[in-house]
């Protein structure tokens, strides 16, 4: 029966789409924020290598990889989708079975067939739509990582580190968690019937047991616990927590793959469990340290934002508000972890994402219920312990192997081109000393004191500390009435 | 001549500098400092993680004086900066050889 594109659904996948990519820009503001002065523009760079880096390797391989027919035991994806030509036909789509309702009776209930069976329609949207959809993930799972190294990675070798990891580390872990094939998918998903709505394992846990591993790597920074390493603007970290949160419903809701009722259920309960979080969160910072704080606020949001993830779909609205407190006041206690570890966790990727997602995923088991749309019980509804035992197989499975692999590739990175800058570069400041920029111009003073190099045709190397450089040697001034003029 | 510098509560910066306008002194240099005295700082949190900031912002005031009004700007200066509570900040005289007004080069109390 020949049929078309459902329109709607393609229209909120496209949106979500675009509201996931938003995350990541979202995401520079928020770790920006933490870092001092002097690495703000570094901090933002390496989000932004994701984003481009990332997006190439998507076309090439990465969605084929993660998205089609499994080549054996649910561990990876084939070639097939290679450059994504044969995707961008009209003829290439993805269904997704849409329940009816039956209108006929005083209330309106589920409709069934002559035999008892639900009825379901299917709708079709573009293959491109959802490999669109996928990419935006691929992109902030490696933009998370950068929080655990702030201050301190050399910039191309981050570069050729988010190339890598998304190659060997996220790719399959997105088709474990995320490709349905009848039974024949991702291991995870499709044979453990672990539940990961929206990647609370493939991105949250992924990404915070790989900054784990990188900060293990790489090492403190200097004067890590002496010197104050203080967020030098809090207003920008909230900034970033609003764009991660409203990028998050289209994160949440449009994994729903469908404009309908799973979605409108996965939006209110990521609202609910982002605003418990918050409040979860400053209830512990009241307790422990005696003051609400703005820090505080945004990262009780975000740590609501990772919990609710994975279990978006599997709790009612109560549950979204046990998780989201729950995962707040874990959070907050986890991020004092690294302190008595001795590890530089520097933005606190572990203990928001890593422990966020584990307690989102490993919840799931004990809060489910089958009115949500993912129809399943958890322990507390009846449907004992069997749905724990997957999630925290699936759930240990991506950490082990997101951190052992992520060690090997930071290691080899490391000996091959060094993963740190040097000591010297560290305590001046990377933007400085490795992108040749500061953030911020805040003084009249200093401002005037610049000099225009263009036009010496030589780049200007950056400044590394010691003697300033010598002045250029004498020459016709510019725009000088003998001097040639320089456009600029 | 006499240089009298303070340094003071930023948020005493107006009222000091409407007392010494109505004193009639036309004239101050100001700028953001930070340090501390018997004061110390205070403690910031963030995510748990407690720093002690040691240096506090202050504002420090410079004003060129001729010898006689010295003893009475440097008064109307402190009282008028003055809250009582600890961390209002300090106050000094320092002896001054030449002034020149850079514009008219005139010198000393004429550069005033």
């Amino acid at each position: 029966m020949p049929t078309t594109i459902d329109t709607g659904d393609t229209a909120w996948i496209l949106a979500s789409s675009a509201l996931v990519l938003f995350m990541t820009p979202g995401l520079a503001f928020f770790y920006g924020g933490m870092v001092r002065v002097k690495s703000v523009l570094n901090m933002i760079m390496m989000s932004a290598a994701a984003m481009a880096i990332v997006s190439i390797l998507w076309v090439l391989y990465g969605y084929s990889l993660s998205f089609t027919t499994d080549v054996g035991h649910g561990l990876l994806g084939s070639r097939n989708a290679a450059g994504l030509i044969d995707e961008m036909q009209p003829s290439s789509v993805i269904s997704v079975a849409v329940p009816q309702v039956d209108f006929s009776g005083s209330t309106p209930k589920g409709a069934v067939d002559a035999s008892g069976a639900a009825l379901s329609v299917t709708h079709y949207y573009p293959t491109l739509a959802f490999a669109a959809f996928q990419l935006m993930f691929a992109i902030i799972t490696c933009a998370l990582i950068s929080g655990a190294i702030a201050d301190r990675a050399k910039f191309s070798t981050w570069c050729v580190f988010v190339a890598i990891w998304a190659t060997v580390v996220y790719f399959p872990v997105a088709h474990w968690v995320f490709f349905f094939d009848g039974g024949n998918g991702g291991w995870i998903a499709d044979r453990l019937k672990a539940i990961d709505f929206a990647g609370g394992t493939a991105v949250h846990i992924n990404s915070g047991a790989a900054g784990l591993a990188l900060a293990i790597v790489l090492g403190r920074r200097k004067g890590w616990r002496r010197d104050p390493m203080r967020p030098h603007n809090v207003p920008f970290v909230f900034l970033g927590m609003a764009m991660l949160w409203f990028g998050w419903f289209g994160f949440n809701a449009g994994s729903a793959l469908a404009a309908g009722t799973p979605a409108s259920v996965v939006f209110v309960n990521t609202q609910t469990a982002t605003a418990a979080a918050m409040v979860g969160w400053l209830i512990v910072e009241r307790l422990r340290d005696g003051h609400f704080t703005t820090l505080g606020a945004a990262s009780g949001a975000v740590a609501g934002l990772v919990g609710i993830t994975p279990s978006c779909s599997s709790v009612n609205p109560m549950g979204a508000i046990a998780v989201g407190a729950i995962t707040g006041a874990v959070c907050s206690l986890a991020i004092g972890l690294k302190f008595k570890l001795g590890l530089d966790d520097s933005l606190d990727v572990v203990g928001v994402h890593m422990f966020g997602g584990l307690t989102g995923t490993l919840l799931i088991g004990f809060l489910a219920t089958d009115k949500a749309p993912a129809a399943v019980n958890g322990l507390f509804y009846g449907g004992g312990w069997d749905q724990e035992r997957r999630q925290v197989i699936g759930a240990f499975a991506v950490m082990g192997y997101s951190f052992f692999a992520t060690l090997i590739i930071g290691y080899i990175l490391h000996l091959v081109m060094g993963f740190r800058i040097s000591e010297e570069e560290e305590l001046q400041g990377i933007d400085v000393s490795h992108h040749a920029e500061s953030a911020y111009e805040l003084t009249n003073i200093g401002a005037p004191q610049a000099r225009h190099t263009i036009g010496t045709h030589s780049p200007v190397p950056a400044y590394a500390g010691g003697p300033p450089p010598p002045p250029p040697p004498p020459g016709p001034p510019a725009n000088s009435a003998t001097g040639s003029r320089v456009d600029l | 001549m006499k240089l009298i510098v303070a340094v003071i509560k930023p948020f005493k910066l107006d009222d000091v500098r409407t007392a010494l306008e109505t004193f009639g002194v036309h004239g101050m240099t100001v700028s953001e400092a930070s340090g501390y005295g018997r004061q110390r700082g205070h403690t910031e949190v963030y995510r748990g993680a407690e720093y002690t900031v040691d240096l506090v912002p202050k504002v420090r005031l410079e004003v060129l004086v001729d010898d006689p009004d010295a003893n009475d700007v440097l008064d109307v200066m402190v009282k008028a900066a003055q809250t009582g509570k600890i961390g209002d900040g300090k106050a000094w005289v320092i002896p001054v050889e030449t002034a020149v007004r850079v514009r008219t080069g005139e010198r000393d109390v004429d550069a005033l």
